[in-house]
């Protein structure tokens, strides 16, 4: 698949998902905290297009609004991994070879020892299942992962003469940090976050698998899939939809961020020459 | 040579099938803590031992009946104050010492002893004197007429056991049954074979094993793929009918003593106002928890009794489904919002009736936060810590109304006058007066909706349709295999 098919599929699939996400907090086709036993089981048609689960709820206001659940826990677990490791990479990268460098990348190397879905269980385990501890968990994988990108991508920029010109300036390393590296490594950065997304969605669908995510009745891909694994020769869908939403998704954000790679890489290796 | 060939194999053959005619593996969710029943809770460990390690006096029969064990017979005394049991002749421990009154005693004392470590020792509370009038029989003096004493002869916790082996029973179950402990691999399953001196008759198998499958997606997968021969209490009620549909397999409902119930903590405010309780109660939807959770197995109970029992009284009416009576108990209790938590121990009826429950209980304005606990962690804080709001459990023990007289215990009743209920009851012998009072004891718990009483658990088994003489009904916790057999 070429660069520019990848950019518009993984593009067109994730604002897909997005656009499920967003409109799930406005409106849903049916109040997913309702549950109509009355109306378990039924095939899609009718008023449940994608028909209902084992408590009468819709498959499809299910799907949605676990969407949201799923993007909001990466979302922000890709966030706290930018705001603290991006900053953090950018320090080190600065005072290259000093304490500071040493200190923080071992912090980094101690946190990849670790397994992460292992340690994203045990701090569940530890603080309660609840979406926002697997936020916290999912979180903390994501610190070196950008302060890793960040260091290594300023490292080659400071070596640079617009970085010489700027320090012969007068400019602190904070402020070229700020002006100069950070804005020049940000498409790389752009395409991890995209990669971490799609990672952090899979953390969170399986951490929900095994009942650590989002607490019912808050709807999540993870629980559903676990939830209907039972039933998956009585009614197949309960658990196909959530792993095919899971698999679209987690392939649109990937797609997505190969595509991203691609299309910046040019710039990229320009700026690093 | 070329005749010897094929009936070699036909001989190899037969005795493959043969081997296979007389071995059961039997499916279980939870695994036996010990294997010792008089010393421990878990209603896993007289699944595994009850009537095939270890017998007592009397015992139940596969529909609840009490009948002969090891006491071939008894008398009671007019005033039902003095039982004399007759021993049988002939029977043995496993380790070959001779079972006889002194053993009888040994039990008895042991289990209502200052420092019993026996989970039920109410059972044991009435007895005042226990003796030997001949090795072979025994004569227990109660302190109150009791003309329940033979049921109570017929738990679990009250089998007969040895001085010489009692210390060690956890590990190595030594009973009078006509099976004796093979091995246990701890975490996987426990076998048994068949004792060569029973003093009864002699059970059609010759070996059987309990395998401990609590995931019920693997319990599934087990059962279709023949692993286990039966799973007398099947964990995935949503895949039954898939047996049903199979010619391999038969399906087996019956009762269970398992009064499923949405426990409140009546210690602490706002569960200790009756109103709060009884709005809870107006909120449930039972027929919805039933068909959602157990996939339409199960009975509605109005109160903590079993439906199949004589006594029982249908008070469901008392709690009937009103969402617009419990906003009305709930407004007049002064509260506007209520925010609940909600324990849920792992079985599915607790797991998926506690998600219907919380979203029946949403609709009247109590807001629960559901925290799902593993077994020991249930336990350990809600049934001894009694730190919790609801919890959704059944209580499979056998007519164990009695529970509601204790202060202490995890849901905290304990009212005075309910106790006295009961002790009138324990010295009560006359059928009709009995079952007067037991029908008061079902409508005071009912009236101040102590619980929120669901359903009577339905047994839900699943077997090789070649079994035969597995238990239909529980009526008690028990795999007895005395009487299982392979058809041909």
């Amino acid at each position: 698949m070429s660069g520019r098919a990848q950019l518009i599929a993984g593009g067109g699939l994730s604002a897909a998902v997005l656009a499920a996400a967003a409109l799930s907090l406005v409106w849903v086709p049916h109040d997913v905290t309702v549950l109509e036993i009355g109306q378990r089981l039924r095939p899609p048609g009718g008023a449940f297009p994608l028909g209902t689960d084992q408590y009468g709820r819709d498959l499809l206001s299910m799907l949605m609004v676990g969407a949201r659940v799923s993007i909001a826990v990466a979302l922000v677990a890709v966030g706290i991994g930018i705001a603290l490791g991006v900053p953090l990479g950018l320090m080190a990268a600065a005072n290259r070879g000093s304490w500071l460098d040493e200190v923080v990348m071992r912090l980094n190397d101690l946190i990849f020892a670790f397994p992460a879905l292992v340690i994203a269980i045990l701090i569940t385990a530890v603080l309660g299942p609840s979406a926002l501890n697997a936020i916290l968990a999912i979180g903390i994988f994501n610190i070196p992962v950008f302060a890793r990108v960040a260091r290594g991508a300023a490292l080659s920029l400071w070596t640079l003469d617009f970085v010489l010109a700027a320090r012969l300036a007068g400019k602190g390393r904070l402020r070229i940090s700020a002006e100069h590296i950070l804005p020049n490594i940000a498409p790389l950065l752009i395409v991890q976050a995209t990669i971490q997304f799609s990672l952090g969605i899979l953390a969170e669908a399986g951490l929900s698998y095994v009942g650590l995510g989002a607490q019912p009745p808050t709807p999540s891909w993870g629980r559903m899939l676990a939830e209907a694994q039972t039933m998956i020769y009585t009614a197949p869908r309960l658990a196909v939809l959530p792993g095919l939403a899971i698999v679209l998704t987690v392939l649109g954000l990937n797609l997505l961020g190969d595509g991203l790679r691609d299309a910046l890489d040019p710039r990229l290796r320009k700026a690093a020459r | 040579m070329r005749l010897v060939a094929p009936t070699l194999c036909a001989v190899l053959l037969a005795g493959a099938a043969m081997a296979a005619e007389d071995r059961i593996t039997l499916g279980m969710v939870l695994e036996p803590p010990n294997l010792d029943p008089t010393a421990g809770a878990a209603a896993a460990i007289d699944e595994v031992v009850y009537a095939n390690l270890f017998e007592g006096l009397t015992r139940f029969a596969p529909d609840g009946r009490i009948v002969p064990a090891l006491a071939a017979r008894w008398e009671v005394s007019a005033d039902a104050t003095r039982y004399t049991f007759h021993l049988r002749d002939g029977v043995t421990f496993h380790d070959g010492t001779a079972m006889d009154a002194d053993d009888v005693i040994f039990t008895l004392d042991r289990a209502r002893a200052e420092d019993s470590t026996n989970a039920q020792k109410q059972l044991f509370a009435g007895i005042e004197r226990v003796e030997a009038l001949d090795p072979l029989t025994v004569r227990v003096t109660l302190s109150a007429p009791d003309g329940d004493f033979p049921f109570k002869m017929a738990w679990g916790d009250a089998v007969i056991v040895a001085p010489e082996s009692a210390d060690s029973l956890a590990t190595a179950p030594i009973g009078t049954g006509p099976f004796r402990l093979a091995r246990w691999a701890k975490g996987d399953r426990v076998d048994l074979v068949r004792s060569p001196d029973y003093w009864g008759t002699s059970p059609a198998l010759a070996a059987a094993t309990f395998k401990f499958i609590s995931d019920p997606n693997a319990a599934f997968a087990a059962m279709m793929a023949g692993d286990v021969d039966a799973f007398p209490n099947f964990p995935a009620p949503e895949t039954l009918e898939l047996f049903e549909a199979d010619p391999r397999f038969s399906v087996i409902v019956g009762t269970t003593e398992g009064e499923t119930i949405l426990a409140m903590n009546n210690r602490q405010p706002p569960l200790d106002d009756p109103r709060v309780r009884a709005a809870i109660a107006h909120a449930i939807d039972r027929q919805d928890i039933i068909d959602g959770a157990m996939f339409g197995y199960g009975t509605p109970i109005g109160t903590h009794f079993a439906p199949h029992h004589p006594a029982y009284l249908d008070l469901t009416g008392l709690s009937a489904h009103d969402p617009d009576k419990a906003r009305a108990l709930l407004a007049e209790a002064g509260l506007e919002t209520v925010k609940l938590r909600l324990a849920l121990p792992p079985p599915a009826y607790a797991r998926r009736g506690g998600e219907i429950l919380a979203a029946q209980l949403r609709a009247v304005g109590i807001e629960t936060e559901i925290t799902n606990l593993e077994w020991a962690q249930w336990l350990e804080q809600v049934f001894r810590g009694h730190d919790f709001d609801l919890t959704i459990i059944s209580h499979t023990e056998p007519a164990d109304i009695g529970i509601y007289a204790r202060p202490d215990y995890y849901f905290g009743y304990g009212d005075t006058e309910f106790a006295g209920l009961m002790e009138r009851l324990a010295t009560t012998a006359a059928p009709a007066e009995r079952t007067a009072i037991l029908h008061a004891a079902q409508r005071m718990i009912a009236e101040e909706h102590v619980n929120g009483y669901l359903f009577q658990l339905a047994k839900t088994g699943v077997a090789d349709a070649r079994i035969r003489g597995l238990w239909e009904n529980a009526p008690t916790q028990a795999n007895d295999l005395t009487g299982v057999s392979w058809a041909e």
